[in-house]
């Protein structure tokens, strides 16, 4: 796994530092620039922000997920100002929550989607989401460092397979996903008669699912 | 709370989806919680929808956010204590914890109240235009004949029915759209509860059901 702070100490992961940008404070540092565009290893920085408090570690994260989050935020209908306030309450909740994070169960960029889509429930719709039982894990046994790594695979196999997706059907799953329409309102809103949507919709999950195996 | 039988009727894709990206209401989240409490096949289909959800996010395109958002966000955290545990207070029940946060507990809390032939029945609170409520059918009794204007979902939790479409024990989930017109039936043997959600009222064919169903609020 890419440790990305291993060898450095970290003078900004100090309070009051959060204001220096991390990017401009890091240009100093000579070859360990952690690049603006580079995918870095969410779960990696997860954990580093349940251990350690790492600010360095969140701007990270914040980078990449924060405009996401709100652009998720927008599309299921929120204006700009609570699109923003939301994304930033959701960050506030991820490194709050982080030594929750467990990477057996799940990729860092689902985990914080969930975070992000009780985010949308709290504000948007204001009601109540019940939730399934937690499954108990017997504790004699340790995560393995294995599945951690499968399931970060697979959930990367997926991002490119939904890069992958034929236009049509990205856009599809999208509006299923993101925004508040049912299957039959998606058919209202693109003309496409409602069999075709979901037999759309189920091939492009089929694809997914196939891609993670 | 798990199940030994093996349950045999799901819920659709489309509610699973609707659950994951959050727009399903609370009456039919209640209801999905509750399967998925009881089905490792619908609770692993749940986490691959949750894993899409993810990737779309991790590849969709970002909004700009504000020039300060990050102080912001460092000001949030700063000024809320972090969470370091999440036990809940769980209270010993026959149902899952979704179920019994609005029953208060088990089966036998359930206060009913009789709507005809030994038929019983307990209204949940929930927000919105969809109606949660437990069923009590007793052994070999017939819910009355019902047609419905939206969607209707049954989910067994203890006994099982019987109607047109097929058998339905703990655990197993009906859907049914206007196109039903269905007269479930309790099996023998047991007594059967069922959690029932609607997104509209149900249609009672007998003239008498027609009558009280105003003061039912079924
Ligand atoms: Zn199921």
């Amino acid at each position: 796994m890419l440790k990305l702070f291993d060898d450095i100490e970290n003078p900004y992961s100090q309070s009051g530092m959060s204001s220096v940008s991390v990017h401009e404070y890091a240009a100093g540092m000579g070859p360990r620039i952690l690049e603006e565009n580079k995918s870095h290893d969410w779960e990696e920085l997860l954990l580093m922000i349940s251990e350690a408090e790492d600010r360095v570690a969140f701007r990270h994260l914040f980078n990449h997920f924060a405009p996401r989050i709100k652009s998720f935020l927008m599309k299921a209908g929120a204006d700009s100002t609570m699109a923003e306030e939301c994304s930033q309450e959701a960050m506030a909740t991820v490194w709050k929550k982080a030594k929750l994070f467990d990477p057996t169960r799940a990729s860092a960029s689902t985990w914080i989607f969930t975070i992000a889509r009780n985010k949308r429930i709290d504000a948007l719709r204001k009601i109540r989401r019940p939730e399934p039982d937690e499954l108990t894990w017997p504790n004699e046994i340790e995560p393995a460092q294995e599945e951690a790594l499968e399931l970060k695979q697979q959930s990367e196999v997926l991002a490119d397979a939904i890069q992958n997706l034929p236009e049509k059907q990205r856009q599809l799953v999208e509006k299923a996903f993101f925004k508040e329409l049912s299957h039959s309102e998606i058919a209202l809103e693109t003309g496409l008669p409602l069999g075709t949507i979901k037999s759309r919709i189920r091939l492009a999950l089929e694809r997914l699912r196939h891609a993670m195996g | 709370m798990k199940n030994d039988n093996k349950i045999k009727h799901h819920l659709s894709e489309d509610l699973l989806m609707r659950y994951t990206n959050g727009t399903l209401c609370e009456a039919f989240s209640l209801a999905v919680a509750t399967h998925i409490s009881m089905c490792d096949d619908c609770r692993a289909a749940l986490e691959s929808y949750e894993a899409v959800g993810g990737a779309l996010l991790d590849v969709s395109d970002p909004e700009e956010m504000g020039d300060d958002s990050f102080e912001s966000v460092m000001a949030l955290i700063k000024n809320q204590p972090t969470q370091t545990t999440q036990i809940s207070e769980r209270v010993a029940s026959d149902v899952p914890s979704a179920l019994s946060d609005y029953i208060g507990g088990s089966l036998q809390d359930i206060k009913w109240r009789p709507i005809g032939l030994g038929v019983k029945q307990s209204l949940l609170k929930t927000s919105g235009n969809s109606t949660a409520r437990l069923l009590y059918i007793p052994a070999g009794t017939a819910v009355p004949h019902h047609s419905h204007n939206g969607n209707e979902l049954t989910l067994v939790l203890k006994g099982a029915f019987e109607d047109e479409v097929a058998r339905f024990g703990p655990g197993d989930v009906e859907l049914a759209d206007e196109d039903l017109d269905h007269q479930p039936i309790a099996v023998e043997g047991e007594d059967c509860i069922c959690l029932a959600v609607t997104d509209a009222p149900l249609k009672f064919q007998t003239f008498i059901h027609k009558l009280v169903q105003p003061f039912l609020k079924i």
